[in-house]
């Protein structure tokens, strides 16, 4: 029930955000409308759990944002140079990294961070380690990989 | 705006924004330069990874900065949010299926595919 509750709260937040209709009766109308009928579907479709409402991630999740903002500018450059370079020294790998997250959405995280970080993509998710392709040797940093996992896995335990 | 001339704020968001863009722009170029001159499919997609991290969310940021009130910038960081957590699920998508697939990566400093002959 909790959840429905969060669920309604958040797409009533996100329609009159984008929307920006706030007096008109009608088109408030529909707003209820659809937000009531979104809710349904998702419960419906059985996606009301911790992995569809992933309550747990927040507020850590926003500090973690920040500090991966930082981290993506960082590798940006260093693939931007060797798109640049005149001889790309390129060394690709593919290495396991372990996976500290214990939930889904955890994991889930780790893997799109792994992937939205330039020289790394995430190529197969398994329960204990994520294969990563890297396009270097110096960018297939395993402690660096796992120390962003453990950052994960620090969001998820504060719920 | 604590005393500040108005048009000094105008210029000062312009300067910043256009920065952002020219950036955010030539990220762009950059990750498809990537995208061309990397060797195999595997290192092509950290191509695009510029492309898809700094090209689109710099511009996002720079359009913030000119948006027109709070209302527009705030669906500016929406959109901020949900590109950045939809493109490395993209991404994940293709290198996942190729990998499924069987389709193996070059490695090594000399770039050979397992098995070619040393």
């Amino acid at each position: 029930m909790g959840r429905i509750l969060v669920l309604v709260a958040a797409l009533t937040a996100l329609w009159l955000l984008l929307s920006g209709y706030y007096d008109k009766p009608l088109l408030l109308a529909f707003g209820a409308g659809s937000v009531a009928f979104a809710t349904w579907l998702a419960h419906r479709a059985g996606v009301l759990d911790a992995d569809g409402i992933p309550g747990g991630v927040f507020p850590g999740i926003f500090g973690y944002w920040l500090w991966l903002i930082a981290e993506i500018g960082k590798t940006n450059i260093i693939v931007a140079r060797h798109a640049l370079a005149v001889e790309p020294k390129l060394s690709p790998k593919l290495f396991f990294v372990p996976n500290p997250p214990r939930s889904s959405v955890g994991k889930v995280i780790f893997g799109n961070s792994i992937t939205m970080t330039p020289g790394t993509v995430t190529v197969d998710l398994r329960e204990d380690e994520i294969l990563v392709h890297g396009l270097t040797e110096d960018l297939a940093d395993v402690a660096g990989i796992k120390a962003m996992g453990e950052r994960v896995a620090k969001i998820e335990r504060r719920r | 705006m604590m005393g500040l001339d108005p048009n000094i704020v105008d210029l000062i968001r312009d300067i910043l924004s256009w920065a952002l863009f020219i950036i955010g722009g030539a990220a762009v170029v950059v990750g498809a330069l990537g995208i061309v001159r990397f060797p195999d499919f595997y290192s092509r997609l950290h191509g695009a990874g510029v492309t898809d991290t700094a090209g689109a969310e710099l511009m996002v940021f720079a359009m913030m900065l000119q948006a027109p009130n709070w209302l527009v910038f705030a669906k500016l960081v929406f959109i901020a949010i949900f590109l950045g957590l939809t493109s490395p699920v993209a991404t994940h998508a293709i290198a996942h299926a190729a990998w499924m697939t069987g389709f193996r990566p070059m490695e090594g400093p000399d770039l050979r595919y397992d098995g070619d002959k040393r």
